[in-house]
């Protein structure tokens, strides 16, 4: 037993070190640098925003519509006359609470999912692989249609249309994008359990719940990393076909899909109107991605880096 | 002038003293336009003016290519007894043909009959209880067979039976007898006097399908005929392909009853997208020949416009944007449906809150800044054919006068600004269907109810959705799951009667009759319905307008609808299509065959 103390002491030093390794190769990744710093400014602004920038978003005023940039409405007005800065600041909110909270329904479902069934195996693997299969075969939209008719009128009169129809949207979207984080995350868990250092876990007594936890886990997050900045942009743009096809939020909850689409119309005369938020989700998306590459090349330990 | 003075008038005219075009110059110089000056004339048993024939250029059969016309809303079935809205309508028209259509000065043009009924010619009856319409011969079917009085009398059969649940069935219930004459003559008979004998038959209700293909299909079985979705016709195009929701294809029918015509050798009827990018593609790319229902900014259309390559076809009809305030109850189940005639709405049963909504909609701004040329602000549902529009009635908007309205009555403000009276909250939800100008209506109203204490939840449904015909879904009009909700119908023929069905009692919209029924207020009014039963068979002119302007004033009185915009019949035609000549009494494409493309 005064054996297993010994290694298990020495493990908590390179630990730290390899946590603090990896925040050292992310901050060198410059580019992931650029994309955290775009993040954390879109998110202030959508956060603190309001409290700052007081215009209500659904003022109209018809003397003042479809106006460029001024002094009095930063990033100019819509076809209401309404300010399009406080209507992509509560849209952001939106759009952003949608990106983040689906994916993390979706990473969640599929690491769950994919560490079962890559890690018991047998039996209960197959049944997982099988259900994934049958969830990927499943054609999206149709099944997003037929969801929110059966569920949309009950969430709503539960929690009102706006969380309502949040709720729903994000537990759709979550839950129709685990398939591809579950399977990249059994094919890790595959290779990874037989490797040495699993071995010599296992082989220390580490219990399965550890094994998995302490030991596969860690290693296999640089592809789940990858596809959850994805998955955000992804639920984004899912939030905006579903506003497209009516069943999104109402028409007046202006998040960034919504503006883009109601001034597609316009864009040869008023391109701010949708510049805007089309810039914001082009930026965050972006973003997004970056910190998800940085992160990936960070958590790699195989990872050689270049400077 | 009043009703007293327009009898007169049309006295002089029978009696040879007054000429027919010195008193249509009286009719519009008290602001009437021609064509309502000439349907009271005709519906007074003087004979019609020969409309003017259209100039048709080519001097053969086909060669023109192809036409391509884009219609937003996708068709969803070809048979037009089971048309809802102008989409299937006009899908259906490609093909199958009534015995008149109505052109925009709201005069009937023989297309499969042989003349139009008249009094002098013996048609009409003077009683008004039955018309003779004789049929032009040698009509064929698109597959050979010929065309008779047979097939007008099947079709009446067929739309009447309630079995079959016809959407037509409002035009044709109410004849008695369908009496073939001869094999090219037949005897309508009518219960009652039919002042609006114009109506089975003739124009967009008025198509006529082929006996011996749905023969087998009447009643129950009447929805599973394959025909259904393969029209056979006599139309100018004959059918070639039809995907619901997606396409409509037609190539030229080479044994079509009018000579030279058609001009093209094949159409195309594409759906899908909306009014904007249909608009773009006629007006702008010219990669459309036509688009119908340009229900887009007039800003943006004029825009559009400079290009040159097509332009914006208007006419004046009936159509009115309007919202319906739900008088059952959306939100509780009964007998398996919402929205059942059963029961009554929470608080829109209380006239004070109708009264409120109706101050609270801002039809000037709408008006200006939403629909400028392609309509008017108007406080009437029933705007057209003009001597049936009331002079009685004013729109206002004005927020004091809706809290003042909502006080007096007892609403009264709750800690978050919203009103309510015994535990009944004026919150409602209002749905639309999708697409900008009515987006923007939506939000109009939606910020002038919330400065008088009520909390609107918009909601818009995609168009081919709010307005398809599958019985199964929640979110059609005629389910009304809603507070309230906004649309535009109108009369499509030159006589308001069809139109001012949507208030009748036995209208009513329910599971019952399939969610078809054309009441989808679920109004019910005794008053209502008198007044329409007396207008129905109501042979003189002038006190017939009289009865549907007190229709219409009673519906308004009591804010059962609350109107918008009398909107025009607008369209996209590209500059080098000639022929079209949009009517606002009839289908976009009532005279299809003769549609050209210049060279």
């Amino acid at each position: 037993m005064a054996t297993v103390a010994v290694p298990l002491g020495r493990e908590s030093q390179p630990r730290t070190s390899l946590w603090r390794e990896a925040a050292r190769r992310f901050t060198k990744h410059r580019l992931a640098m650029i994309g955290t710093v775009m993040l954390t400014v879109m998110v202030l602004g959508v956060v603190a925003g309001p409290f700052v920038y007081r215009v209500p978003i659904n003022e109209i005023d018809f003397k003042a519509k479809l106006k460029g940039p001024t002094m009095a409405h930063p990033l100019g007005t819509d076809d209401l006359g309404q300010d399009v800065l406080a209507r992509m600041m509560y849209g952001g909110r939106i759009s952003l609470a949608v990106g983040i909270a689906s994916m993390l329904i979706a990473i969640t479902l599929g690491v769950l999912i994919g560490a079962t069934a890559g890690h018991v195996g047998g039996t209960v693997d197959h049944t997982l692989m099988r259900i994934t299969d049958l969830f990927i075969s499943l054609p999206g939209l149709p099944l997003l249609l037929l969801i929110i008719y059966l569920f949309r009128d009950s969430l709503k009169k539960t929690f009102g249309p706006e969380a309502g129809v949040f709720l729903l949207i994000v537990a759709v979207i979550g839950g129709l994008r685990w398939m591809l984080v579950a399977r990249l995350v059994r094919a890790q868990f595959l290779s990874l359990r037989e490797k040495e250092f699993v071995e010599a876990a296992r082989g220390l007594g580490a219990r399965p719940v550890r094994q998995v936890w302490r030991h596969i886990l860690p290693n296999a997050l640089g592809p789940v990393i990858v596809a959850a900045t994805i998955d955000v942009a992804a639920a984004i743009i899912a939030e905006s076909s579903l506003s497209f096809l009516g069943l999104g939020f109402p028409p007046d909850i202006p998040s960034w899909g919504r503006i883009l689409y109601d001034a597609k119309d316009n864009l040869d005369f008023a391109p701010h109107w949708a510049l805007f938020p089309g810039t914001a989700i082009f930026l965050t998306v972006l973003s997004i991605n970056y910190i998800g590459d940085g992160l990936r090349d960070a958590l790699d330990p195989r990872k050689v880096l270049h400077h | 002038m009043d009703e007293h003075g327009i009898r007169e008038l049309i006295g002089e005219v029978k009696r040879g003293r007054l000429t027919r075009r010195a008193f249509v110059r009286t009719m519009v110089g008290l602001g009437l336009t021609a064509p309502m000056a000439a349907q009271m004339l005709a519906s007074s048993g003087v004979a019609q003016a020969q409309p003017k024939p259209a100039p048709f250029a080519p001097t053969k059969r086909g060669g023109g290519g192809q036409l391509k016309m884009l219609w937003w809303q996708a068709p969803t079935l070809l048979n037009p007894h089971f048309a809802t809205g102008t989409k299937d309508q006009d899908g259906s028209r490609v093909f199958y043909e009534p015995l008149a259509a109505f052109d925009p000065e709201g005069n009937m043009l023989p297309i499969l009959a042989a003349e139009i009924p008249s009094v002098q010619n013996g048609g009409v009856a003077k009683d008004g209880r039955s018309v003779t319409w004789k049929l032009k011969p040698n009509v064929s079917w698109h597959d050979g067979k010929p065309f008779t009085a047979d097939d007008l009398v099947f079709n009446w059969e067929y739309s009447a039976d309630p079995a079959t649940a016809a959407l037509t069935s409002g035009s044709y219930r109410d004849i008695e007898r369908v009496e073939k004459v001869t094999p090219h003559t037949v005897k309508l008979h009518f219960k009652s006097p039919t002042p609006f004998w114009f109506d089975a038959f003739c124009g967009a209700r008025g198509m006529i399908i082929p006996k011996h293909l749905f023969e087998t299909y009447k009643g129950d079985k009447s929805r599973e005929a394959p025909t259904n979705l393969k029209p056979v016709g006599t139309g100018p195009y004959r059918f070639v392909d039809f995907r619901p929701g997606d396409v409509v294809r037609g190539e030229m029918n080479p044994a079509y009853h009018m000579p030279n015509r058609p001009f093209f050798d094949q159409i195309e009827m594409k759906g899908g997208g909306d009014a904007p990018s249909a608009a773009r593609a006629v007006l702008q790319t010219g990669e459309y020949d036509w688009a119908w229902n340009l229900q887009v900014g007039d800003d943006i259309l004029r825009r559009l416009e400079q290009g040159g390559k097509g332009r914006v076809h208007m006419a004046q009809g009936g159509s009115c944007e309007h919202i319906q305030l739900n008088q059952s109850d959306p939100w509780r189940e009964v007998d398996g449906e919402k929205s059942s005639a059963k029961t009554t709405h929470p608080f829109l049963t209380d006239l004070a809150v109708r009264q409120a909504l109706n101050v609270l909609v801002d039809r000037a701004a709408i008006h200006e800044q939403l629909y400028g040329r392609l309509g008017q602000a108007t406080a009437n549902i029933l705007n057209g054919p003009p001597r049936f529009r009331s002079p009685n009635l004013k729109w206002e908007f004005n927020v004091e006068k809706a809290n003042q309205i909502l006080d007096a009555a007892g609403w009264k403000r709750g800690a978050d600004g919203i009103r309510a009276k015994d535990g009944k909250r004026l919150k409602m939800l209002f749905q639309t269907s999708t697409n900008a100008e009515r987006q923007k209506t939506q939000a109009i109203i939606k910020q002038a109810a919330a400065r008088a204490g009520i909390e609107i939840e918009l909601k818009s449904v995609v168009a081919s959705v709010f307005f398809g015909s599958d019985v199964a879904n929640p979110d059609t009009y005629g389910k009304f799951g809603a507070d309230i909700q906004m649309y535009t119908n109108g009369p499509n023929a030159p006589d308001p009667q069809y139109y001012m069905l949507n208030f009748v009692s036995w209208e009513i919209t329910s599971k019952e009759n399939k969610w078809q029924g054309r009441n989808t207020v679920r109004w019910r009014s005794e008053e209502y319905d008198k007044l329409f039963r007396a207008a129905a068979s109501e042979m003189d002119p002038a006190r017939r307008a009289a009865l549907f302007i007190r229709m219409n004033d009673l519906v308004i009185q009591n804010v059962i609808t609350i109107p918008i915009i009398w909107r025009n019949v607008t369209a996209g035609g590209s500059t080098r299509l000639k022929g079209a000549d949009v009517s606002g009494w009839d289908s976009n494409i009532w005279n299809l065959a003769s549609w050209y493309r210049e060279a």
